[in-house]
């Protein structure tokens, strides 16, 4: 099997689903010649042509706009938003538009589209280009948000977005598009959305993270080992639909449950899950459910890896939590 | 002058405004030496961030102005010194050309505590308000209608304050830039829209990203006064500049500009370039605005010597800045909680 990056591991899968299916469209800004700011689309241009790999304009709201209404006439676009940072001008279409089709037109129409922007803090980019907003999108019923921590789960999990039925929000953690390698099948398979995966078993505390956190809770994970906690991890993989059973089979396993994730605390994905654990395995718990987060702050220049809850800001929370 | 008079002429009108442009020989050779002196402190000051940021002593991204110095100091010679200016992540240029110590630019670079924001914004977002230099902006086009606020501001204050606004021509696709185009001409604000046009938007040549070829165009449409010319002589976008400065100021109207230049460097410091030649790149560079400058000094009586002591003074300056930058602290994790909201907020 090829060894791939998480980069490659997506370009592939898109390369594969343009290949099948005619109906596949790519778009955004450089994503043509130039094969994208981080050359996910590489190649793709060359390949398919700029009817199919299309260079856009700098017009997010343009761009999601024209492919929800690309998709309303059967095709199925897969923007690329530079960062998703760069979201918000189009916000107002993936809100008011692309999540209410399938409501509003009595479920008879649906606005299939892909959305994939990279996410997340790691490359010192300040205010403008590092944040994790993907509350601020699950909080929006109608779509569905998906993120990757490794290039088997990428592939997977894109060429099932893009065949999925619902709009879906693809956030690529752009901090291990290269760092995170692993062997990728070559042709066709799909990783299901709205499955977790437990990508480590213990008994002791349940740790529930994804994107490119999950490093970092295996590795306090793997340390809190060391000191005889033995910890479970979760990856979720899809972020919305919550795959809140696997969550709760290991809460009830281990009645301790620490959530890590790079995004503000406050209204945080976190906060959800803790909400659900309370609602359906209260009885269970032997500690208050503990988040570990990034900051309540704009995500800062400077202070970068105090800001990102690494592994040496989990594993006191996991202590703290395994002695309650 | 009319608003109808402005739209007509795209391509304007001398002769300057008499009262501003420097009238005798040398006080005209001594500005231009000070023009000259700011664009070689940008390009400088820049040339040494490139090699910081290959150090890993800058971190993130790094857009370099190398090329189009003449925009920035051309047209902010034209402002008072209490006028605004707001613009984008390329934004080093405009900072020291607006008065900002060169020390405070490059710890702000480095992430410092003694940087203009104290370390938490870095390169693409400079601000100091003292100076009237209302900030980069890495958001593409978003701070296009806060300029239509600042104008508004000035207007209703009654202070005779223009603001320059300024943009690449990728911006020019958004809508944040309509509206803030819109905005203006309605309510006839005192705000320069300045476009740098450096032919690309990243990777993207304008003709794949524009329907039209000459972006003043775009403010035909609105009603707006328009200009269009090369960035090739400093003193000449100085006075165009001066022309909308004047516009702005004395009949409270705006003007959208398009000034045609060329980044000699990549997008940013991660970019590798491929989609332009060398050949367009050695062609553009025959029309340095620096040599330019450099050559016009001389046949105006500037002596060689004279020229080389001031960029010894220049070197010093850079030096100074960057030693400063390194030798002072990073901010500490408390500096998040005043810097986020007015009062204590929870973790
Ligand atoms: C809303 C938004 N979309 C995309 C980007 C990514 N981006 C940053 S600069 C840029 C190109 C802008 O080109 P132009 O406006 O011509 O300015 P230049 O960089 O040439 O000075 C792009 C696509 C961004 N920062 N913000």
């Amino acid at each position: 099997m090829p060894q791939m990056n998480m980069v490659q591991a997506i370009n592939d899968a898109l390369r594969l689903e343009m290949r099948k299916n005619d109906k596949v469209v790519v778009l955004g800004e450089d994503v043509g010649k130039v094969g994208g700011v981080f050359r996910v689309t590489a190649g793709l241009f060359d390949e398919f042509g700029d009817d199919r790999v299309i260079d856009t304009p700098l017009s997010e709201g343009g761009i999601i706009g024209a492919a929800i209404g690309m998709a309303l006439y059967g095709l199925v676009p897969v923007p690329e938003i530079q960062f998703s940072d760069f979201i918000f001008p189009a916000y107002d279409q993936i809100v008011s538009e692309l999540a209410k089709f399938r409501y509003r037109s009595g479920g008879e129409y649906v606005s299939k589209l892909v959305i994939r922007t990279p996410v997340g803090g790691g490359i010192r980019g300040g205010h403008y280009h590092s944040q994790s907003p993907e509350s601020q999108f699950i909080h929006v019923a109608g779509l569905k948000v998906v993120c990757p921590t490794n290039p088997y789960d990428a592939k997977g999990l894109l060429l099932a977005s893009i065949r999925d039925p619902d709009p879906v929000l693809f956030f690529e953690p752009k901090r291990i598009y290269r760092a995170a390698k692993g062997e990728v099948p070559e042709g066709d398979y799909t990783v299901p959305l709205g499955k977790a995966s437990v990508l480590k078993e213990g008994k002791h505390v349940t740790i529930v993270s994804w994107g490119a956190m999950v490093y970092e809770a295996l590795a306090a994970a793997e340390q809190a080992g060391a000191q005889g906690i033995d910890c479970e991890v979760i990856d979720l993989r899809t972020l919305w639909p919550l795959d809140i059973d696997t969550i709760i089979a290991s809460v009830k396993k281990t009645g301790r449950v620490v959530i890590v994730h790079e995004a503000p605390k406050s209204c945080g994905l976190g906060g959800e899950i803790v909400s659900l654990i309370n609602e359906k395995a209260f009885l269970h718990l032997e500690a208050p459910p503990a988040r570990v987060t990034g900051f309540d702050t704009p995500f800062p220049y400077t202070l970068e890896l105090e800001y990102l809850p690494l592994a040496h800001r989990i594993l006191p929370q996991i202590v703290e939590t395994a002695q309650y | 002058m009319t608003r109808k008079k402005a739209v007509a002429e795209a391509t304007p009108s001398r002769p300057a405004p008499p009262h501003a442009e420097p009238e005798g020989e040398s006080e005209a050779a001594a500005h231009l030496l000070e023009l000259y002196r700011q664009m070689q402190t940008i390009r400088r000051i820049e040339e040494e961030c490139a090699r910081s940021y290959a150090q890993g002593k800058i971190g993130g991204f790094l857009h370099l102005y190398i090329g189009q110095e003449s925009v920035g100091v051309g047209a902010l010679a034209a402002l008072r010194p209490d006028d605004y200016v707001i613009g984008t992540y390329r934004d080093h240029g405009l900072a020291i050309a607006k008065g900002m110590p060169p020390r405070a630019v490059m710890a702000e670079l480095y992430g410092k505590v003694t940087g203009c924001s104290r370390g938490l914004g870095g390169s693409m977002h400079l601000f100091d308000v003292a100076h009237g230099m209302l900030g980069g902006y890495g958001i593409v086009g978003g701070h296009i209608p806060l300029a239509a606020g600042t104008a508004f501001a000035s207007k209703y204050r009654g202070d005779g304050r223009v603001t320059l606004c300024f943009f690449g021509e990728g911006s020019v696709s958004i809508g944040s830039f309509h509206e803030a185009l819109s905005l203006a001409a309605l309510w006839k604000l005192p705000c320069v829209f300045i476009c740098e046009n450096n032919e690309y938007s990243m990777g993207t040549p304008l003709q794949r990203t524009m329907s039209v070829e000459d972006v003043s165009q775009k403010a035909l449409a609105y009603g707006m006064a328009r200009d269009r010319f090369f960035a090739r002589d400093v003193l000449e976008v100085e006075h165009r500049i001066r022309e909308a400065v004047d516009r702005a100021r004395e009949t409270s109207e705006p003007t959208l500009v398009e000034v045609r230049t060329y980044r000699f460097r990549g997008h940013s410091m991660s970019d590798p370039g491929k989609y332009r030649t060398s050949e367009e790149i050695e062609a553009q560079k025959k029309h340095d605005p620096l040599n330019r400058a450099r050559d016009q000094l001389k046949t105006m009586g500037k002596s060689e010597d004279e020229l080389a002591k001031l960029d010894a003074a220049i070197e010093e300056v850079v030096r100074d800045a960057i030693e400063h930058a390194e030798t002072s602290p990073e901010p500490g994790p408390e500096i998040l909680e005043e810097t986020t909201y007015s009062g204590p907020f929870a973790r």
